[in-house]
């Protein structure tokens, strides 16, 4: 795509009355900011914040997973810490962190000044903190917090739950409407904000993904909200929703659960698509293969989503043909999802490569998420899946799809487009040492989980029996070392945000392309007060 | 009084335990890496589709990082590579679109008549209903008026540390469920309280129990031996604590074991009735309650009956321990709606249940003096 | 930028995308009777119906005999006896039969009991047609009470060829409580 600017932007470029006043000091600034950098950087540094809580959780499991016997904490906790661990993975780190990465990026991608709703995007942000409050105070309540899987089945979730799940059904509505708030932003600002010339098809796919992603939140979120305010009335007020006792069915709560959840898995990863979309033609130095494809791809991957929801729930007792029906339309899914990486590796093919740091998670995401995406089709085929379902396995897939996928291609856009943000280069030694330790690390941790999953060994469980021992044993020194690698991720992003390091140029990448591109670094307060052409 | 109740216990443990403890395997295997491919032709029909889907990934993945790493060889900058500009082939676009497709139905077929065949239930010559219960199963063989609970037997000492952890270490039951070889044994799954999943991989079997509703996999067994399996679906705090243990045996050991377990029933169904006429002590009481307690109650209650604040309630001080006796009872013998508190009508003998509440209502500083019999729990549960 | 224009624009998207998602809201509620006319329609679960059928002029299939097995359980917190008064039948599809079951309440209080039928396999369940069933609605046991509660249902002859064979359980729940707050309001 070849864009120019019609005039070049700088700090002191203050014509427009609307943006005069000044950035108030401290605090105020970020409470009361509606500037989509200052927002950006806040959703990213909770989604952070949140990931090395979670993370934190996920050492408590794996502490405790290390050999069998009861040796730290007691069954009941451990649930509450495979749920909360859960749900803040979920709603806490990934989700906020794209939505950040939105806030940044959008805006510039498209030639807009700004979001279209800057004071919805405030509230929006402000709210997330309150929600991870409520959920975390839960923990320390009496009863403890959710204590049944991030899925809350239902009747474990309502009848047989504790008191606590009223903060948790709060909680979830809290984090809902911010992301609600999010993706209506996003929508209103890709519609009405885009720069003249900028047209559908010339969009950088970063911002075609977030844009169908949008679309997804504003459809599923609401059923969420629907499935725990059902959840919330059936313990509290008596309906009957989920209780077989009541004319209610425990299973439609799956159905419900499912038909947010998996797009919800979507949602997750589209907005990674995009990102690793723009990461791998700037350092192989060649435009992306098949663009049209690419967009295509997303939105055919986008419907789908709707239509697969049920092979969460092979084993829930459905009759044949709904299960021959949910496993071909799943396995349909893969198609799109393999053009994207044929089109990823068409786009190296002959290219000229260089192995930076955002390339090298980028890489890393091709070959970890291909891998967690293989083994979703396996678990597409009902008569397998009955063998899998709920065990290990599923366990190794979903963290290789989420987390060697959504989070490496996070950590590759910060890495990206840091320096755009700084203006300084990142610290570069320190870069490598976090990929490549937390390249190993990461499959010491999830890859003998496919091994246990397929012995037989059942998720959520707080001890194991004796053969499963040694590669849990393995599993839990690679979630340690994952673990102790992000810190070398917090010391690069805290000498980042104080400003060291070298200056870098505009482009800042060789084979960088796009509006972001061409505002200077760091990236002013204000850019693109005036539109550009895009030719 | 305290001799005969000896007994009948011993009697009952022996009977009902044997096969369990009987059975010696070679060394646990660690560092299994696949499936198992099981003992039925479905299991091994499911293990057969597993790996053919795994080879066809393996390919695909193959393929897909072999052209990677070429490229990331070959057209690398330091190399001197120049890039080159296509960024579309329709055609090339059209392949990858429809050849994965190809592959898929290619694989769906085999998979759909395996499905086809797990799912026919039809015409069992066994049929056992399964029930799950926060952390328990209860078997119900339908042809014969045999039904008993299977808990867990691996020792609480065993998981704490306390004890060396045996061979089946969570993988052992006081009373496994008992299975033909070579008939088709029909299995009607459901559950009491939440969703619990029954899964034997040695039979690629996993349906959820769920409440209310009845679910049904079917297994023929070709080998008799012990199989053991877990609990797969998140069902509270015991969840990694409720296994499954099937033992196949020959069609005709089957059916003496069956037969025997009909008299061992109504055995000690009279022996129950014998031993309302009896009274035991508080001495006694105290000492079966104890123990019938710490294998039943402690687990939600706690050994010190203060329970799990605001999750489990506490027994000591508690109204019902210290004051409603009818209630007490009332509760031990029909459960609670909607709690993990069972009915232990069926899970315990009358005198068990008298021992248990006479228990809680003098233990930790409960000290009511309350003595219960057998006889009043038969007349709480019968009405007269 | 922020012109009145692309303001009144931006309001107007805003309105739309909220209404879909109010909608969405209403739509994850309206999946519960969704959920339940699929239920009905496709057997999923093994829910059957909870109206009674009317028998009239059904042809029966003197060819095909299948055989219903019955389940009775009580579920935790519902002291009733509860036991069907025949296991199993053999039919012929548009029959009319008859199976009773029994129940007791043994406590000494009055229990409202809801039984909840369930088909197994699932798809069986549409083709079990019942003219009356104590299931259809509550039932009240005073205490020390018994009843033989009558069952009518026939077998569709539609019924697919290859399910000869199905299961029909009926879990009984204690609804006292909840009975009371029905009978308060």
């Amino acid at each position: 795509m070849t864009t120019a600017t019609e005039n070049t932007h700088t700090d002191d470029h203050h014509d427009d009355g609307h943006h005069e006043h000044h950035i108030p000091p401290g605090i105020k600034r970020w409470l009361y900011t509606t500037n989509h950098k200052d927002i950006g950087t806040l959703y990213l540094w909770f989604a952070f914040i949140m990931f090395l809580i979670g993370g934190a959780m996920a050492m408590v499991i794996r502490a405790e997973l290390f050999q069998p016997g009861l040796q730290i904490v007691d069954p009941n906790f451990f649930n509450q810490m495979t749920t909360v661990h859960g749900l803040i993975m979920v709603f806490g780190a990934v989700m906020p962190a794209f939505t950040g990465l939105a806030n940044w990026l959008v805006p510039m991608m498209i030639g807009a000044p700004d979001m279209a709703l800057p004071r919805m995007n405030n509230w929006s942000f402000w709210i997330l903190p309150f929600a991870f409050l409520i959920l975390l105070s839960s923990l320390f309540m009496e009863g403890g917090g959710p204590a049944f899987g991030w899925t809350f089945y239902a009747p474990l979730s309502t009848t047989y739950s504790n008191d606590g799940t009223a903060l948790f059904v709060f909680a979830v509505h809290i984090m809902g409407a911010s992301s609600i708030m999010g993706a209506i932003n996003v929508i209103v600002t890709i519609f009405n904000m885009r720069a003249p010339g900028m047209t559908w098809m010339k969009m950088p796919l970063f911002v075609w993904t977030w844009l169908i992603t949008a679309f997804l939140l504003i459809a599923v979120m609401p059923v969420l909200a629907g499935a725990v305010t059902m959840v919330l009335t059936d313990k509290f007020f008596g309906t009957s929703f989920f209780d077989a006792a009541g004319g209610g069915d425990p299973v439609m709560f799956q159905h419900i659960f499912w038909f947010f959840g998996h797009p919800e898995v979507y949602i997750m990863i589209l907005p990674a698509f995009g990102i690793i979309s723009q990461i791998i033609p700037t350092f192989a130095r060649k435009p992306l293969f098949g663009y049209a494809s690419m967009v295509y791809a997303t939105a055919s991957i986008a419907l789908l989503s709707f239509i697969v929801w049920a092979h969460h729930m092979f084993t829930t007792g459905m009759p044949v043909a709904a299960e021959l029906f949910f496993m071909f339309a799943t396995m349909l899914i893969s198609v799109p999802t393999g053009v994207k990486v044929f089109n990823w590796v068409a786009t190296m093919w002959r290219g000229s490569m260089t192995f930076e740091v955002p390339m090298l998670f980028a890489i890393a995401f091709i070959v970890l998420f291909t891998i967690g995406g293989l083994s979703g089709l396996m678990l597409a085929i009902v008569p397998v899946d009955f063998q899998y379902h709920d065990t290990y396995f599923v366990v190794a897939h979903f963290h290789y799809v989420l987390v060697t996928g959504a989070i490496f291609s996070i950590m590759a856009a910060v890495y990206y487009w840091l320096p755009k943000w700084t203006g300084k280069m990142f610290h570069i030694g320190l870069a490598k040492w976090h990929f490549w330790c937390s390249l190993v690390s990461v499959n010491v941790l999830f890859f003998p989980m496919h091994f246990v999953g397929l012995a037989g060994m059942p998720r959520r469980i707080p001890d194991y029996a004796l053969q499963f021992a040694d590669f849990n044993k393995w599993i839990s020194i690679g979630g340690f070392a994952f673990g102790l690698s992000q810190l070398i991720f917090l010391a690069l992003l805290i000498k980042a945000c104080k400003k060291q390091g070298e200056p870098v140029s505009a482009q800042v990448w060789e084979g960088a392309e796009g509006l972001e591109w061409e505002i200077p670094s760091p990236a002013p307060y204000h850019s693109f007060e005036t539109p550009p052409v895009v030719k | 009084m305290k001799r005969i109740l000896f007994k009948v216990g011993t009697m009952l443990t022996a009977l009902m335990t044997a096969p369990v403890f009987a059975e010696t395997n070679d060394q646990i295997e660690q560092y299994q890496l696949n499936m198992t491919k099981g003992v039925t032709d479905i299991s091994a029909g499911v293990y057969d589709m597993h790996m053919l889907m795994f080879i066809i990934c393996v390919v695909i993945g193959a393929g897909v990082f072999i052209a990677m790493f070429i490229s990331m060889y070959f057209h690398r900058k330091s190399r001197g590579a120049k890039p080159a500009n296509f960024h579309e082939n329709v055609q090339v676009e059209i392949a990858w679109t429809v050849i994965p497709f190809i592959i898929l139905i290619v694989m769906a077929i085999p998979a759909m008549n395996l499905l086809i065949d797990m799912e026919d239930a039809s015409e069992p010559d066994v049929t056992v209903l399964v029930t799950g219960s926060q952390w328990k199963w209860h078997y119900k063989y339908m042809d014969n008026d045999v039904e008993y609970y299977s808990k867990m037997a691996t020792q609480a000492e065993q998981i704490s540390g306390k004890l060396a952890k045996g061979k089946n270490y969570l993988l052992e039951v006081d009373r496994p469920l008992v299975i033909p070889t070579g008939k088709k044994v029909r299995f009607l799954i459901t559950s009491d309280d939440v969703i619990h999943a029954w899964w034997v991989p040695d039979f690629a079997v996993k349906q959820d129990a769920n409440p209310g509703f009845i679910n049904d996999a079917w297994a023929m067994v070709n080998e008799p031996g012990v199989y053991r399996g877990q609990c797969a679906e998140l069902c509270g705090k015991d969840h990694g604590f409720m296994p499954i243990v099937v033992v196949a045996k020959e069609p005709a050991e089957y059916d003496k074991w069956i037969s025997e377990q009909q008299a061992i029933q109504d055995q000690a169904k009279a022996e129950e009735q014998r031993l309302l006429a009896m009274n035991m002590t508080m001495e006694e009481s105290m000492a079966i309650g104890e123990k019938v307690y710490n294998a039943n109650c402690a687990a939600c209650h706690m050994p010190n009956g203060e329970g799990l604040p605001g999750v489990f309630p506490a027994l000591k001080g508690s109204q019902i321990a210290l004051e409603d006796q009818p209630k007490h009872i009332d509760v031990l013998i029909n459960g609670v709606t909607g709690t993990a508190m069972q009915a232990y009508a069926k899970q315990l003998t009358m005198s068990e249940i008298a021992a248990v509440v006479t228990y809680e209502r003098n233990a930790w500083g409960n000290n009511t003096g309350d003595l219960v019999q057998a006889k009043d729990i038969n007349s709480a549960m019968n009405g007269q | 930028m922020n012109s009145p224009s692309s303001q009144s624009k931006n309001n107007k998207m805003v309105v739309k995308l909220l209404a879909i998602v109010v909608g969405m809201f209403g739509f994850g509620f309206a999946l519960v009777p969704l959920y339940d006319v699929l239920c009905d329609a496709l057997g999923i679960n093994g829910k059957t119906s909870d109206v009674a059928a009317v028998y009239e002029s059904v042809e029966i299939d003197e060819s095909r005999l299948i055989t219903v097995d019955f389940i009775t359980r009580s579920n935790t917190g519902m002291p009733w006896e509860f036991r069907a008064e025949t296991r199993q039948v053999k039919v012929h599809p548009g029959q009319l039969n008859q199976v009773d079951f029994y129940v007791r309440n043994p406590a000494k209080t009055a229990i409202v009991g809801q039984a909840v039928p369930s088909v197994s396999p699932g798809p069986a369940a549409i083709y079990m047609n019942k003219t009356e069933c104590f299931c259809f609605e509550q039932q009240t046991l005073q205490a020390g009470e018994e009843l033989l509660m009558p069952m009518q249902f026939y077998v569709d002859p539609q019924l697919p060829e290859d399910i000869t064979y199905f299961t029909v359980q009926y879990t009984l729940y204690n609804v006292t409580a909840s009975a009371d707050v029905v009978a308060m309001n």
